[in-house]
């Protein structure tokens, strides 16, 4: 865990900014990276490409790198804009699909 | 666009868990998730005005919000994620990014502080999202009509009132399965009137 001397105010990891460059990301959205994190990312950014090498949501991400969910996002939308990162863009669920998790969910 | 993949990423979807303080929210979504509660940490910057402070200098603090969150996989292409909503009012702002996309929400009521889930009522009946009301049996507490329940709590008929015991697995999957149902009556109900309009 990071000691207390060592805080850094959130918004300046992202460099000031508050508003993700893509609106759509949820706090269940999934993340994954589609290339090893490399050289050119920052502490942060590296270490959000390294959480994600499996599919992740943005509240684990969150969670796991140690910041909040403003900045996860940010950092997020940054990753995948600069094609680090892959993300499913949420889409209304078709009736059919609502069906299949009713039905999932019965089963279990 | 680019960065984004249908295929390797799996469906996320979320049910919201919300209600009073105490009710029972965390006690539901452990009862059937795959995962350990987690704790995200939302950071609020509080201004405040110090008070050990005589000078009157503005002193900041940082707070932080755990979120109740569990994980049920439902396929290997479909995983369902539960959310808890804080169950202090000051963090209700919070609220809208919970529900953001969700299929629907689980109002959880205690029947001995039932005034409790008034502000969840209140939020998602504004919020025309799906949801139903599941009182959390707790030993001891007097056992209500459902049907008293509803009509304390003047929910229309279309909102179904279910019993539950938060702590037991079949009973949660009974009241999300309880919601879907809902959910996908709505959705049909959605399409007919659509229809109608045409």
């Amino acid at each position: 865990m990071e000691e207390d001397n060592s805080f850094v105010r959130p918004f300046i990891i992202t460099g000031g900014r508050v508003e993700p460059t893509q609106s759509d990301l949820r706090l269940e959205t999934l993340v994954v990276a589609v290339r090893p994190p490399d050289e050119s990312l920052t502490f942060e950014r590296k270490r959000v490409a390294a959480v994600c090498a499996s599919p992740t949501t943005v509240a684990e991400v969150a969670h796991r790198v140690g910041v909040p969910l403003g900045v996860a996002k940010v950092l997020i939308s940054d990753l995948v804009a600069v094609g680090h990162l892959a993300c499913r863009q949420p889409a209304e669920l078709s009736l059919h699909t609502l069906e299949r998790i009713r039905d999932h969910v019965r089963a279990l | 666009m680019s960065g984004r993949s249908d295929k390797m990423v799996p469906l996320a979807v979320k049910i919201v868990v919300s209600g009073g303080l105490g009710v029972g929210k965390t006690t539901f979504i452990g009862a059937i998730s795959e995962i350990e509660p987690l704790d995200t940490e939302a950071a609020i910057t509080q201004v405040s005005v110090g008070v050990d402070s005589l000078d009157g200098v503005e002193s900041k603090t940082t707070t932080t919000v755990a979120l109740d969150f569990g994980r049920i996989t439902l396929n290997p292409a479909i995983s369902l994620y539960l959310f808890g909503t804080p169950g202090q009012d000051r963090f209700s702002f919070l609220w809208d990014d919970l529900v953001e996309g969700a299929l629907g929400t689980v109002v959880l009521v205690d029947t001995r502080r039932i005034e409790d889930c008034f502000p969840a009522l209140d939020y998602f009946e504004a919020q025309r999202a799906p949801f139903v009301l599941a009182v959390n049996h707790f030993p001891g507490a007097r056992r209500f009509e459902l049907d008293e329940v509803r009509e304390a709590l003047g929910l229309g008929d279309d909102v179904p009132v279910v019993d539950c015991d938060a702590r037991d697995r079949r009973s949660v999957r009974d009241v999300l399965v309880v919601l879907m149902d809902r959910v996908i009556r709505e959705r049909t109900a959605g399409r007919e009137r659509s229809a109608a309009l045409v």
